[in-house]
């Protein structure tokens, strides 16, 4: 090997303390002839491509039938140009690729893995940007896909966190279209037609309204030409209009719900924040230490820890276009639910009020800061950053500064973050269990 | 700052040109008290993982402790002399490190993942406590009804796993497979400190460990930083498990759990050989290819025939763990489609058995299943911890880390002769335990059912 200057570079950097020399992968950015914007990371070392593409088609695009986005992306790869149902599978599988879907309230997603060998990742693309632009939604599988998403519905009704959940979702959020139940409810899955599945497709699954994630062993010429073959079929049409804002609560709600369960399943919350709100940082630090860690954070400290009450105690800030949730959860068996109950009012009453010591901030920001490389040590990982950082559109060094702002977060900004934005006085509780 | 990551890549070039494909090679060590070492380099990224595990799980207990292994574990993060309780999640977290454990029917393992410098931090703790571990009676206090609502969180409210439990129960007698992981609750009940140390002192020894490795490290590094920190414990002696092998099945099994539930569900197990237990080397190979022929994918036939073409199920799977290190269960499981019942599930089930005894699985699907499996193989390079956990498992169960090499040459071997064979050898019926959940009505009011749930990682 002769020692070029890289070497060198290397051997130095070898020499820097890590948390200096740690920065995110290099993004590429650019935007398809029709409009899609393309993130992009080059992977070299695995002969793998993973690909996402993320369309602004989640649940909250329901409209007046919960369960349309949800339904709309599970059928694309149900017959699509000219492949049956049966084709897709058998060639992708055949392929060694793999295929997922997902909707959820923000987002609706179709991604691949597949080998970066040409032989294999040629057609499992072309198969994808059929998949993507030419959904046939045959009858027949509509109406079967619509009685195992009534069987989901029932699966849902079985189980006690899946029933608080949904509860909890109405509560914060009512009318808005967060509150749309994602997978549907009987009346709406009965009522729908696959003529709307074809129209919500027509609408939001085009370019202008998709993002494009790859992360693999292609050059940026590959890439691109990769990211044009995937979405050249689609319309440019255009991005999804705004959602409302979400509102506040106006007052505390509480829905108690009884359930056969040994265990009492309580779910606390509010509407909380933005992918791109001004307290982002301070929240979620501040929510770090309150609930969003693990053991060590107050939650889990005051229920598990010291009462041995439940086994998962958390708090979370779900970050999304608008106010996603900040809930805190947890089960116990419901002899004690009302005592797990005041013990968590208390914990985050005291927090609002008090937020964190200096020892308790310095700690997260060590866990935050010291942690950032295994945030970022798969392409699988980085896949999901970039799927992100496209679709919220956040600026491409997110990562790069992410530990320098969350070493800027202060105790005051945590503590007047949290007096600010999280209303004790107005949360919606919801219990599910037994007597 | 892009640098940094642009030259680790010129590190892994250059590592591939001199050292070849010494790069994706395990290196093996054993220290003088027993602890075995396993060492993996990957250079993509500055961090590494770093596993320990015991030989010790729920498949070692016998009747009246089921589940103090889980609960073993628990205790582990409650503190030793030098720690005290919550200290080691503690010092990890101020690390930047994730961390956490399991416990399985043949193992129970410890996990840290951190930037690479900090890998000593990890070693430095886990050392401490496998050998020094306090077991204070008030945590323990706490912590078994820690562990009494994970059961209820797990097991108890959750119907589908109450049926798989009971499947467990009922198709194996002596094997202690026979009881699930967590423990009965009845067991968890009466579990004290006593039985807990009595239980650390025997199993928890460097000799009765496997320490797994897999990141941005030099293998010799981490053997030399292992010495310094394992090197001073004493070793155990240590007295196997009885053998407690299951006796022949004489006939179908059946059972029936009756809960609170919306849906039906059945479950069937049919008692194959494992790696471990296998008179002839390439038959579990071959029923995990059969595994794939009903559930790899998609195109697989239970999505195909029975949810799609039939549609009598609203899902249907099936599964086999070749690296069990005892003799464990082909699993056939569904939930009907609305309007059918178990009984016309089961018939579709075992239609499908049938088949694979009397018709040779075509040359087109398996070669789909290979193709996944060589596809596979790549596809896992993305995840060290996985690698880890591969070589953890096999190293513990006995098998040796040298199988994880061999799995997909095994599997590409399989011919469709050999399926049919296994299928005819061992899906049958004497061999066969059935478990169906009957629902019992909810009581009703159980909300309003026209509100969306996302599904959220808790932590």
């Amino acid at each position: 090997m002769r020692l070029t200057n890289k070497t060198i570079i290397w051997i130095w950097a070898m020499l820097l303390p890590v948390a200096a020399a740690v920065a995110g992968p290099e993004i590429q950015h650019w935007k398809t002839e029709n409009g899609s914007r393309v993130y992009f990371v080059s992977a070299p070392q695995l002969p793998m491509v993973d690909i996402r593409v993320v369309f602004d088609a989640g649940s909250a695009r329901d409209g007046a039938r919960p369960g349309l986005a949800v339904m709309t992306n599970g059928l694309l790869d149900a017959a699509a140009g000219e492949l049956g149902e049966e084709e897709i599978a058998e060639r992708l599988e055949g392929l060694g690729a793999q295929l997922g879907n997902s909707a959820q309230r923000d987002m609706a997603l179709l991604s691949l893995r597949t080998l970066s060998d040409a032989r294999y990742l040629d057609p499992a693309v072309e198969i994808l940007a059929t998949i993507l632009s030419q959904p046939r939604f045959p009858d027949k599988i509509f109406q079967r896909e619509r009685k195992r998403m009534l069987i989901g519905l029932r699966a849902e009704q079985q189980s006690p966190a899946s029933v608080a959940s949904k509860a909890f979702y109405r509560a914060v959020y009512g009318d808005h279209p967060y509150g749309s139940p994602s997978n549907g409810t009987v009346e709406s899955l009965q009522a729908l037609q696959r003529e709307e599945l074809e129209k919500f497709h027509k609408r939001y699954y085009v370019a202008a309204n998709a993002i494009v994630a790859i992360v693999g062993d292609l050059s940026r010429d590959q890439a691109q030409a990769l990211a044009e073959r995937l979405v050249e079929k689609l319309p440019a049409g255009e991005a999804a209009p705004d959602l409302p804002e979400v509102k506040p609560l106006s007052m505390p709600v509480k829905k108690v719900i009884p359930f056969p369960s040994s265990q009492t399943h309580i779910l606390v919350g509010q509407p909380g924040m933005t992918r791109t709100d001004p307290d982002y940082l301070a929240l979620y630090v501040g929510n770090h230490i309150l609930g969003g860690s693990g053991f060590g954070s107050r939650i889990m400290a005051e229920i598990r820890e010291k009462r041995g009450l439940a086994y998962s105690a958390y708090s979370f800030f779900m970050p999304m276009r608008h106010k996603g949730p900040f809930q805190i959860g947890l089960q116990t068996r419901n002899d004690k639910a009302e005592e797990a109950d005041r013990v968590l009012q208390e914990t985050l009453q005291r927090f609002i009020e008090q937020g964190p010591t200096a020892k308790e901030l310095e700690a997260a920001k060590k866990n935050i800061t010291g942690g950032f490389p295994l945030r970022i040590d798969s392409n699988r990982d980085i896949l999901g950053y970039i799927a992100m950082i496209g679709f919220y559109n956040l600026p491409l060094d997110y990562l790069d500064t992410f530990s320098q702002r969350v070493e800027a977060v202060t105790l005051q900004q945590i503590r007047d973050a949290f007096q600010r934005r999280i209303d004790p006085e107005k949360m919606a509780t919801i219990m599910v269990g037994g007597e | 700052m892009q640098q940094t990551k642009r030259v680790s890549l010129l590190l892994l070039f250059c590592a591939v040109l001199i050292a070849g494909p010494a790069l994706a090679q395990v290196h093996e060590f054993k220290l003088d008290n027993g602890l075995k070492i396993l060492v993996k380099e990957d250079h993509r990224a500055p961090v590494v993982v770093s596993q320990i595990w015991y030989k010790v799980g729920s498949s070692y207990e016998y009747d009246g402790i089921t589940g103090v292994s889980h609960v073993l574990e628990h205790m582990m993060f409650k503190g030793t002399k030098k720690h005290g309780p919550g200290e080691f999640s503690r010092i990890i977290a101020e690390n930047g490190g994730e961390e956490n454990a399991f416990t399985g029917r043949d193992y129970t393992a410890y996990f840290q993942q951190l930037e690479k410098s900090r890998l000593e931090v990890s070693f430095e703790m886990e050392a401490d406590r496998m050998r020094n571990l306090l077991l204070p009676e008030e945590e323990f206090a706490k912590e078994v009804k820690v562990v009494m609502e994970e059961r209820r969180m797990r097991t108890d409210d959750k119907p589908e796993s109450l049926t798989y439990e009971l499947l467990n129960a009922a198709a194996f007698v002596n094997s202690p497979y026979h009881h699930p992981i967590i423990g009965w609750m009845q067991d968890l009940e009466s579990l004290e400190t006593a039985d807990l140390t009595s239980w650390y002192q025997r199993w928890y020894a460097p000799n009765n460990a496997t320490l797994v490795v897999v990141g941005d490290v030099d293998p010799q590094q981490v053997y030399e930083l292992a010495k310094k920190h394992f090197g001073p414990l004493k070793p155990s002696d240590l007295k196997p498990p009885k053998p407690r092998v299951e006796g022949r099945q004489r006939g179908l099994r059946k059972t029936t759990l009756r809960a609170p539930a919306k849906l039906p569900y059945l479950i069937m197990g049919f008692k194959v050989p494992v790696l471990k237990t296998a008179q002839e080397e390439w038959e579990p190979y071959a029923l995990e290819v059969l595994a794939g022929v009903l559930d790899g994918g998609n195109s697989a036939r239970l999505a195909k025939n029975l949810v799609r073409k039939q549609q009598l199920a609203a899902s249907a799977g099936a599964g086999y763990n070749l690296y069990s290190m005892r003799q464990d269960l082909f699993l056939l499981d569904g939930t009907p489609a609305q309007g059918h019942t178990t009984a016309e599930l089961e018939k579709a089930l075992r239609d499908e058995i049938e088949r694979l005894k009397t018709e040779p699985v075509s040359e087109q699907e398996l070669a789909r299943i290979k193709a996944q499996v060589v596809a596979g193989k790549t596809y896992e390079k993305d995840s060290p911890f996985y690698q880890a956990m591969q070589m953890g498992t096999l190293e513990t169960v006995g098998l040796g880390w040298q199988r994880m090499d061999e799995y997909s040459d095994r599997v590409l071997a399989i011919t469709a002769e050999q399926l049919q064979e296994v299928a005819r050898k061992y899906l049958v019926d004497d061999h066969l335990t059935i478990a169906e959940l009957e629902p019992l009505p909810l009581e009703e009011k159980t909300g309003n059912n026209n509100q969306g749930g996302e599904q959220h990682a808790a932590h």
